[in-house]
C-alpha cells in the first residue's frame, strides 16, 4: 500500500527552507497555489529563490520580502498587466532578477527533469537576456551545421509547489482545464514536490472527469497532497471557477499604497487559510 | 464610406499577414487581433487563430465573443514548439523599438534598479529569432522610437547580425504599424523605412514623432484605406463594440 501523503498546507510548507530555490506552478495569474503561498508567508521560510511563471504568487512573497532572488520570464496578473509589488521591489532596487525567455524557462525546467547540464535553445541569441547574464554560456553544434546556441542550464528546483483541479492521496494529480501549464515539469525538476487541489478524490472518480491524457502529474514525483478547496484564489482554476477578478483589483489596488497595503494584509493574510475565505466571503458580499 | 485612423491603422495590422499561408497569427493589443482577424475573413483565410488561451478556433468571432468552433489544441507548452518550429508570425507591442528594430517590453533603465519595471522579456527573444515578428505601436512616439533601447528583447537587424548565422537564419521584421505610418527595414543596413504614412499624416509630423534621424522620402505613399467591405467587417462583425477607437486616439 503506497503511503497516504495528505497533509495540511502549512505541514507542506514546513518541509522548506530559507534560502532554497522553489518553483510555483501554474502562469500569471492562472491556477497558481496561493494556498500554498498563503501557508509559505506564515512561515518564517525566507531568502529564497523563486522560479516562476510570475503573477500574484510572486507580489505576495516579494512583498512580504522572502525573494532574493526571482527567476522568471515575466510577472503579471494577466487582466492587469504590470504586478505592482514585483515592480516597486524592482524599482527600489530590492529584487535581483533573472531574466529568462518563456521557452528557455521551459528548457530549463525540462533539462533538469531530465537530469541533463543544459538543453541548446535558439532563443535567447542576439538579446539582452544573454548579455545582461554573462555565466549563460552558448553551445556549438557537433554536426555539419555548426550552429551555436543557448545552453540553457538546468532549473533544478529544491521544491516545487503546484495546483491541480483533483488529486488522490497518494499524489496523482489532474487537470481539467484547457491548458496544463507546466505543473508535471515543476515536479519533475523538484527534489520535492507538494501538491494542492480543489478536491481529494479516490483514484477510481479520476476517469470520470476526464480522459488519461488530464492525469499530469503523477505520484512518483510527489511528496505532500494537500486538500484546499479555493486553492488558487484569486487567480483562475478553470473549470472549477475563474479568476476572482473584483479581488484582484482590491489586490493591485492595496499593494500601490503602503497604508492600505497594511489594510489588506491584516484583513486577508493574518490569520489561517479558513479565516482567508471567511475574509474573501465578507469582502464578495459587500461587492454584491 | 470615410474610414478612422483606428480603422486605417487596423487594415494596415491586417497587411502585415498577407500571403503568409498556414501559419498562426499570434496578435498582441487590439489593434493587432482586429487585423488578424480582418486578414483571415478576406485575403488571407488559411490563418490559424487561437483564443488568446490554449484554443485553436475555426471561426472568427468579435472581439470578447466565444469560437463557436474549436479546431485545435495550443497549450503554452504548444505554443512554445510552434514558436521553435517557425510556423507562426507575431505582432507585438514595443515599449521601445530602435532604428534597427530591437523591441524593449522588460523595463525602462539600468538591470539593477529600473526606473520603471515592465511586463520582462516573454516570449521577444524567442519570437524574433525564429519567426516573423511584427510590431504595433499606438502611440508613435520619440518616447518608444528611440535611438537605442534600454533592454533588447525582440532583436533587432544589427544584433541578428553580430550574434551570427544561427539567428539570422530565421529572423524576420517584415513590418512596424503605429498610428501615424507603416515602416518597415527593407534598406541596404536595414534600418527603419517609411513604408507608408497615413492618411492625414505629414511628413513632418513623423519625423517630430521619431526618436532618431527618420528619412521620410518626398512621394512616399499613403497607407490604403479600407474598402467597404473590409470596413463593415471590422465595425459590424469583427468591433461591433468599438474597442479599436479607444487604442487609436482619433
Amino acid at each position: 500500500m503506497t503511503a497516504d501523503k495528505r497533509m495540511t498546507a502549512d505541514e507542506a510548507v514546513s518541509h522548506l527552507e530559507s534560502g532554497m530555490t522553489i518553483g510555483i506552478g501554474g502562469w500569471g495569474s492562472r491556477r497558481k497555489p496561493m494556498a500554498l503561498v498563503r501557508a509559505l508567508l506564515r512561515s518564517d521560510t525566507t531568502d529564497l529563490t523563486v522560479v516562476s511563471y510570475g503573477g500574484p504568487d510572486v507580489g505576495l512573497l516579494v512583498a512580504a520580502g522572502r525573494i532574493r532572488r526571482l527567476v522568471a520570464a515575466f510577472t503579471t496578473l494577466d487582466s492587469i498587466p504590470l504586478e505592482p509589488h514585483f515592480r516597486a521591489a524592482r524599482q527600489r532596487g530590492e529584487l535581483e532578477l533573472t531574466e529568462l525567455d518563456e521557452a528557455m524557462f521551459m528548457w530549463g525546467l525540462t533539462a533538469a527533469a531530465h537530469r541533463l547540464p543544459f538543453l541548446p535553445i535558439r532563443a535567447g541569441l542576439g538579446s539582452d537576456v544573454l548579455t545582461a547574464r554573462p555565466e549563460l554560456r552558448t553551445v556549438v553544434s557537433p554536426y555539419e551545421d555548426g550552429e551555436e546556441l543557448v545552453a540553457v542550464p538546468a532549473l533544478t528546483l529544491d521544491a516545487a509547489l503546484v495546483h491541480l483541479n483533483r488529486a488522490d492521496a497518494r499524489g496523482n494529480a489532474q487537470y481539467l482545464g484547457p491548458d496544463p501549464y507546466f505543473d508535471d515539469l515543476f515536479c519533475e525538476a523538484a527534489r520535492e514536490a507538494y501538491v494542492s487541489c480543489e478536491r481529494v478524490v479516490d483514484s477510481a472518480e479520476f476517469a470520470s472527469a476526464g480522459g488519461p491524457q488530464t492525469l499530469l502529474v503523477h505520484r512518483a514525483c510527489v511528496n505532500g497532497v494537500v486538500e484546499a478547496p479555493g486553492g488558487a484564489h484569486f487567480t483562475s482554476c478553470a473549470p472549477d471557477y475563474d479568476r476572482d477578478e473584483a479581488f484582484q483589483a482590491a489586490y493591485a489596488e492595496a499593494a500601490a499604497d503602503p497604508a492600505a497595503w497594511r489594510e489588506f494584509t491584516g484583513r486577508f493574510l493574518s490569520g489561517d487559510e479558513a479565516a482567508y475565505r471567511a475574509a474573501v466571503a465578507g469582502f464578495t458580499g459587500e461587492a454584491a | 464610406m470615410s474610414a478612422t485612423r483606428a480603422e486605417v491603422c487596423a487594415v494596415a495590422c491586417a497587411e502585415a499577414w498577407r500571403g503568409d499561408g498556414e501559419i498562426l497569427a499570434s496578435p498582441m493589443g487590439v489593434l493587432p487581433t482586429v487585423g488578424a482577424r480582418l486578414a483571415r475573413l478576406t485575403f488571407s483565410p488559411e490563418l490559424l487563430l487561437t483564443d488568446g488561451e490554449a484554443l485553436l478556433i475555426a471561426d472568427t468571432p468579435a472581439l470578447g465573443a466565444k469560437a463557436a468552433v474549436v479546431e485545435g489544441w495550443l497549450p503554452f507548452r504548444r505554443h512554445l514548439a510552434m514558436v521553435a518550429g517557425g510556423r507562426r508570425h507575431v505582432m507585438m507591442g514595443a515599449s521601445q523599438l530602435d532604428r534597427y528594430g530591437n523591441q524593449n517590453i522588460s523595463r525602462i533603465g539600468g538591470a539593477e534598479r529600473p526606473a520603471r519595471q515592465l511586463l520582462g522579456v516573454r516570449g521577444a527573444p524567442g519570437n524574433s529569432v525564429n519567426h516573423p515578428t511584427s510590431y504595433w505601436i499606438p502611440r508613435h512616439s520619440p518616447r518608444v522610437l528611440v535611438e537605442r533601447v534600454d533592454m533588447v528583447c525582440g532583436v533587432g537587424h544589427d544584433r541578428a547580425a553580430a550574434a551570427g548565422p544561427s539567428v539570422t537564419r530565421f529572423h524576420r521584421v517584415p513590418r512596424v504599424v503605429t498610428d501615424l505610418a507603416v515602416l518597415d527595414f527593407e534598406t541596404p543596413d536595414r534600418t527603419m523605412r517609411v513604408r507608408s504614412l497615413h492618411p492625414g499624416v505629414t511628413a513632418e509630423e513623423l519625423r517630430a514623432a521619431t526618436g532618431f534621424p527618420l528619412d521620410v522620402p518626398a512621394g512616399v505613399p499613403r497607407t490604403r484605406t479600407p474598402t467597404d467591405g473590409e470596413l463593415r467587417l471590422i465595425r459590424d462583425v469583427i468591433d461591433p463594440a468599438g474597442l479599436r477607437e479607444r487604442e487609436v486616439r482619433a
